[in-house]
């Protein structure tokens, strides 16, 4: 049915009513967990025991808030550091694949484009595994030959960097080749024309264009990397990332500490979701 | 100018090649290997299949591999059969500023980390949850009521978790389907089942296929969900491979799980392709 064509008007009120449950559904498990974070108790569930902020601002026992939760806060500086780097390099990484799939014709790039796409289709988990499976062979085997002991190869934040790397450079080449591709090649062929050269035309021409979806895939990219869990659990060190961090914490049995935590986390990736919103609109 | 052309080429062509080679041929290749490992001492190992012979001998992991890819398969179907109205409201039932709001609302819940959502279900669903207390309150039942903790929860979590991967596809490809078509299907004299059946469905199939891949890929690959809301009973395949991998430091049977989840969720999403006729690079792309 679309609205051109006549319906019982029973039929439009229960499809609506669907949708419109559908929206509860969605909302619900996010309101509650919001809510809580002002429970002035020590679980987050009911009975309401009345509003507090202890749990952003507390510093005592038993309510210690966010701000003074040492553990929680360098949780959040170290996902923040993995996913900076994680998005850079998989920008970095998608432009050069952007170009390389839009400005060549070689014999390959089908085959090489589905390859491209593989991490995406690949469990996060396996990733993981296979990445630490591999990377303690190659450690293994600088200390075994050469007395090499190359830290970055073992369980930790380098590892969780290469391993998100290795599935966010998809869809960071995904969002700028969708764009590569709308673009208009004479432009470029004009700036030669007046006397550019090749990498000048490129970076006064074709990366201005480029520029909202290159923010786009970091901004993608960053809340993909501050999100995940799967592959970084398997290649995680000594140094947890926030949703590790919080995992833990969550196993162990929760505070609306965690709520005030998720509130924060919310609210950020709003913003940033809302950036970049802006930004694409703008162009 | 031939030269250049080559060398700039090259330098596109490198960070690609060593990006798929070191970070996902080689380590797939090399888990495969350490899969047909078999330790007969201390640092002394031979190639056999015993690893996978573990594998389907044990009775505990063949049923855990069975169940995590019907329960995924079932949590996919019941994700499509819920998105699908939705999506086709958005797309074709409203218009202009109201469409995109609504479609940016169905995004919002995901740009906050699954286990956040997680969280939020465990607080709806446990024995002290809102939903328990909601119960009592109205005299529905007379104790608490635990809903956490049993494959039901698991489903919600996962449907809840994957919708957005359902949504957004569906949406597309609905948008796409011109108003006058399904016009044309009622002026024929068909109503709206058969419209639905013979022109809507049709049109959104690679919608459709790419949401599911998606979905069940998602939900067959997700440790989260399972872990959190789940019981002692509803194992996950993907818990084994943890606690292989981390819990008890059996690499070679880990890494045999860990390729059998992968040949599972690939025959799965190859066999989804051929069938409708899709190919990778159409759905992802």
């Amino acid at each position: 049915m679309i609205p051109s064509i006549p319906q019982s008007r029973f039929l439009t009120t229960a499809y609506a009513a669907y949708v419109t449950l559908f929206f509860v559904f969605l909302a619900l498990p996010l309101v509650v967990v919001a809510a809580f974070a002002f429970n002035d108790s020590q679980f987050p569930s009911l009975p309401w025991e009345g509003f507090t902020l202890q749990w952003f601002f507390g510093s005592e026992r038993p309510m210690i808030g966010v701000f003074h939760e040492r553990s929680i806060l360098r949780a959040i500086g170290t996902s923040v550091f993995v996913a900076l780097l994680v998005s850079a390099l998989s920008v970095l990484v998608g432009m050069t694949n952007a170009f390389l799939f839009n400005r060549y014709k070689f014999r390959g790039q089908g085959i090489l484009y589905v390859f491209m796409l593989l991490p995406l289709v690949i469990p996060g988990i396996v990733l993981g595994i296979s990445i630490l499976v591999f990377s303690s062979r190659v450690a293994n085997g600088l200390w075994d030959s050469y007395q090499i002991d190359l830290e970055i190869l073992r369980p930790g934040l380098w590892l969780v960097v290469l391993g998100q790397f290795s599935f966010i450079t998809t869809i960071a080449t995904l969002v700028i080749g969708a764009r590569l591709k709308k673009f208009d090649q004479t432009l470029e062929e004009a700036a030669l024309n007046l006397g550019a050269g090749r990498l000048t035309a490129i970076r006064t021409v074709t990366l201005p264009y480029l520029a909202p979806a290159m923010i786009g895939a970091f901004v993608v990219a960053f809340l993909m990397s501050f999100e995940n869990f799967n592959t970084t659990l398997m290649l995680v060190g000594s140094d947890a990332p926030l949703t590790i961090a919080m995992f833990d914490r969550l196993k162990e049995g929760s505070t609306p500490l965690l709520n005030a935590v998720s509130l924060l986390l919310m609210i950020g990736s709003s913003c940033l979701a809302l950036v970049m919103i802006a930004f694409q609109r703008k162009s | 100018m031939r030269t250049e052309a080559k060398l700039g080429f090259a330098l596109l062509l490198t960070p690609l090649l060593l990006w798929l080679s070191l970070l996902i041929f080689v380590p797939h290749v090399d888990i495969f290997l350490v899969s047909l490992r078999e330790r007969i001492g201390v640092g002394q190992y031979q190639t056999s299949l015993a690893n996978y012979l573990t594998f389907f001998q044990e009775p505990l992991y063949l049923w855990t591999f069975l169940r995590t890819a019907v329960m995924s398969s079932v949590a996919t179907l019941i994700t499509l059969v819920i998105a699908f109205p939705v999506s086709y409201y958005i797309a074709k039932m409203i218009k202009g500023r109201a469409q995109s709001a609504l479609f940016l609302l169905c995004l919002v819940p995901f740009w906050v980390s699954e286990l956040v959502r997680t969280f939020g279900w465990m607080i709806l669903l446990r024995e002290t949850g809102v939903f328990s207390n909601v119960l009592q309150y109205l005299g529905l039942v007379d104790g608490p009521v635990e809903m956490l903790y049993n494959d039901g929860a698991i489903m919600v979590g996962l449907v809840y978790t994957s919708m957005l991967f359902m949504v957004v596809p569906l949406v597309t490809t609905l948008e796409s389907l011109p108003d006058e078509i399904i016009e044309a299907g009622y002026d024929l004299g068909g109503n709206g089942i058969s419209v639905l059946r013979e022109i809507i469905i049709p049109h959104a199939m690679p919608g459709i296929v790419s949401g599911c891949i998606v979905v069940f890929m998602l939900s067959l690959g997700n440790y989260l969900t399972p872990t959190m809301l789940g019981g002692k009973e509803s194992l996950w395949f993907t818990e084994l491979i943890y606690s292989q991998f981390i819990v008890r430091f059996n690499w070679e049977l880990g890494a045999a799980f860990g390729f059998m989840l992968l040949i599972l969720s690939s025959a799965i999403v190859w066999g989804m392709l051929k069938l409708t006729g899709q190919s990778l690079e159409k759905t992802m792309g």
